[in-house]
């Protein structure tokens, strides 16, 4: 990577966080603020899907799922913590009859909800990564199941109502860790810290890109085989990616739930987990940027379509995907660096910028992903 | 026993339902490498279609002889007009088309909320289908029957029509080997377009006859088109026999599950059967050999 690249990512991060920390608190109202809040849950999320998806060529479809592990594990400590010690949340006194399952006793304690908001995920998606990938499942396969995994896990929720609170979810949320959620300088704090959440995982994705690990993802995405004729094994490869992902979506999910105040099989199904794939593709699968910016969009953009025309959102998020991956499928970053490159050929010299980041599904011919192609 | 009985026949129904949708899916899958997320919106197309059929005939008898052949059509064109519109243009890139056509099917789903509004609709039976008919004394629902033989007849035909036809052992050409096909004069753009139609339109045929289970909404194929796609994936991509056999075993298993659990763990263990299913088999029960190291 160029001094002159690395230059401009650390520009680019400066400017990012000066808009976040900066700007938007000082122009927001308190309620367009917690609705940045949000956002910024989504695009922590988003940051992980641009790793796995846009440097590491799996396409995660499932990644409520992992939203919905820190969620619920965040919304169950917070449930407790507002019935006080011995007691039972509101809502399953009203469905179970005061009876609390066991596995919901560690999450009283914060450490352990903490460590469970970061542990849970890795060792879910350690298992079933390890699972998928040592047998070679990959492309669409990998794909489907994925989805097919959120939207199992979205059904188990419905369904166990007495102990997930069914399709209403966890809500009615009292305190975060001691603050009150009703006091507008918390919100502002919550506001703050995933904001800060979101730049430090983007500021630890420059650093992977840049890495030895972030060089051998990109060509495990394009060409699997070399990688495996070299020495490595791509399946490893993959799955760390795999389960920075989900670690991702995790924490994002848990800092869901106070700042939004609901956790419910909606915020987590199959629905929600495309809506976050759409903001990745809309910004730039592969950029470092792109993932982030684009949930951002996203977000705002179903909020205002949402308040000004409703039933609109559909009919947007649905041509969102057929335009943006149809016609520009690396994304806005795409677009830009094409623009870049127009300003370059006119004057400095021609630097590699625009071939570093060039998106997967520029290739001509990208490589095998089914039977057919490799007979054809 | 005479659980096991229903369990089995409540299994085989809910099996030729994912068969008639899956069977569409493994034949794009399978030839064009194309994942067509909106194939549920195509099924919802001919739900709604039954729905039509039946207002306009007025009897539901004739109503759903009626409402078979134009699903099948309905669901057919709107499948051409996605392939010659969008699919086309992205054959290079397989993965992305799951993500457009999951666009397209937002849209048609917005587009069903708006024009029939959002409650779900009934479509009546016809009377003929109301009784049961008694198995191994377990009453089996006539409905439920219709479901099982229409599904077996439809697979029967596209069976047929792969073996026994031209235009069969063009699709069967392409599939095995897309250049060799064109080198022998085969137009595979043709064939993939007329693939596409054949799928599309068995999964308008399997709306119309859901609406004999239940009633119709706008998210209706979003509900089945998941497992569809696990069928697919069990059965092997392009493998008829494949998917005949996952749909039937994801079905009656699924049954067997509901019935000593609850409706939401066995979907969760059925999921993980699969995950472990595909350790043994990544490639599905029939896989395509290649040379590939995939």
């Amino acid at each position: 990577m160029s001094r002159r690249t690395t230059l401009l990512t650390a520009l680019g991060w400066l400017a990012l966080a000066a808009a976040l920390l900066g700007l938007a608190p000082a122009l927001l109202s308190d309620f367009r603020l917690g609705l940045l809040a949000k956002y910024c849950c989504y695009a922590i999320a988003a940051v992980g899907i641009g790793l796995a998806w846009g440097r590491g060529g799996m396409l995660v479809l499932g990644q409520g799922l992992y939203f919905g592990l820190g969620g619920y594990a965040m919304a169950m400590h917070l449930k407790l913590t507002d019935a006080g010690p011995g007691q039972v949340p509101d809502f399953m006194v009203l469905y179970a009859g005061g009876e609390m399952p066991v596995w919901w006793e560690p999450f009283r304690s914060p450490v352990v909800t903490l460590l469970a908001i970061l542990l849970l995920p890795v060792l879910v998606a350690t298992v079933l990564g390890a699972a998928i990938f040592k047998r070679r499942v990959k492309g669409a396969y990998f794909a489907i199941l994925s989805q097919a995994l959120t939207a199992a896990f979205a059904i188990l929720l419905i369904g166990q109502v007495k102990t997930t609170g069914g399709f209403n979810g966890l809500n009615n949320f009292q305190s975060f860790f001691g603050y009150s959620l009703y006091d507008p300088v918390n919100k502002r704090m919550l506001y703050f810290l995933a904001a800060g959440v979101l730049l430090a995982s983007v500021a630890l994705m420059a650093q992977l890109h840049r890495s030895r690990f972030g060089e051998l993802l990109v060509a495990t995405r394009d060409a699997e085989e070399r990688v495996r004729f070299l020495g490595h094994d791509p399946a490893n490869v993959k799955l760390v990616a795999y389960v920075l992902a989900a670690v991702l979506a995790s924490v994002g999910g848990a800092l869901f739930v106070p700042v939004v105040g609901i956790i419910s099989p909606e915020d987590v199904g199959v629905g929600a987990s495309i809506a976050l794939v759409a903001g990745v593709a809309l910004g730039g699968r592969a950029s470092l940027f792109g993932p982030a910016l684009g949930a951002l969009l996203v977000g705002y953009a179903e909020t205002s379509l949402s308040e000004s025309f409703p039933g609109s959102w559909s009919y947007f998020q649905g041509g969102l995907f057929v335009v943006v991956v149809l016609l520009l499928p690396g994304g806005l970053a795409q677009a830009l660096s094409a623009l870049a490159s127009v300003r370059h050929r006119v004057g400095g010299p021609p630097g590699g910028r625009r071939r570093r980041e060039r998106p997967a599904s520029d290739r001509t011919r990208p490589g095998p992903t089914t039977p057919q192609e490799v007979t054809a | 026993m005479e659980v096991f009985v229903s369990q089995v026949f409540t299994g085989l129904s809910a099996g030729a339902v994912l068969l008639l949708i899956a069977v569409g899916l493994t034949l794009t899958f399978g030839q064009m490498g194309v994942i067509n997320m909106a194939h549920g919106e195509f099924l919802m197309a001919g739900a709604y279609t039954a729905y039509v059929v039946n207002l306009v005939v007025g009897d539901a008898g004739l109503g759903l002889l009626v409402a078979l052949p134009v699903g099948f059509l309905v669901g057919g064109l709107l499948g051409v007009v996605l392939e010659a519109s969008v699919i086309r243009w992205m054959y290079h890139r397989p993965l992305d088309t799951l993500l457009v056509t999951y666009g397209v099917g937002l849209v048609l789903q917005q587009v069903a909320r708006d024009v029939f509004g959002a409650p779900a609709k009934d479509v009546p039976s016809p009377s003929w289908l109301s009784g049961s008919v008694p198995v191994l004394g377990y009453d089996f629902p006539m409905a439920r029957l219709f479901l099982l033989l229409l599904s077996v007849a439809c697979l029967l035909a596209v069976l047929a029509l792969l073996r026994r036809t031209a235009l069969g052992r063009q699709v069967r050409a392409t599939v095995e080997n897309r250049d060799l096909a064109e080198t022998v004069g085969i137009s595979t753009r043709r064939t993939d377009r007329i693939t596409f139609f054949l799928g599309s339109g068995l999964a308008g045929i399997a709306g119309v006859a859901l609406t004999l289970l239940g009633s119709t909404g706008p998210t209706i194929g979003a509900s089945y088109i998941v497992e569809a796609f696990l069928v697919v994936v069990v059965g092997g991509i392009g493998q008829l026999k494949g998917t005949v056999i996952a749909a039937f075993s994801i079905g009656v298993l699924q049954a067997f599950l509901e019935y000593a659990t609850s409706g939401s763990i066995a979907k969760v263990v059925v999921f993980l059967a699969i995950v472990v299913f595909l350790q043994v088999r990544p490639q599905g029960i029939f896989a395509v050999r290649t040379r590939s190291l995939a």
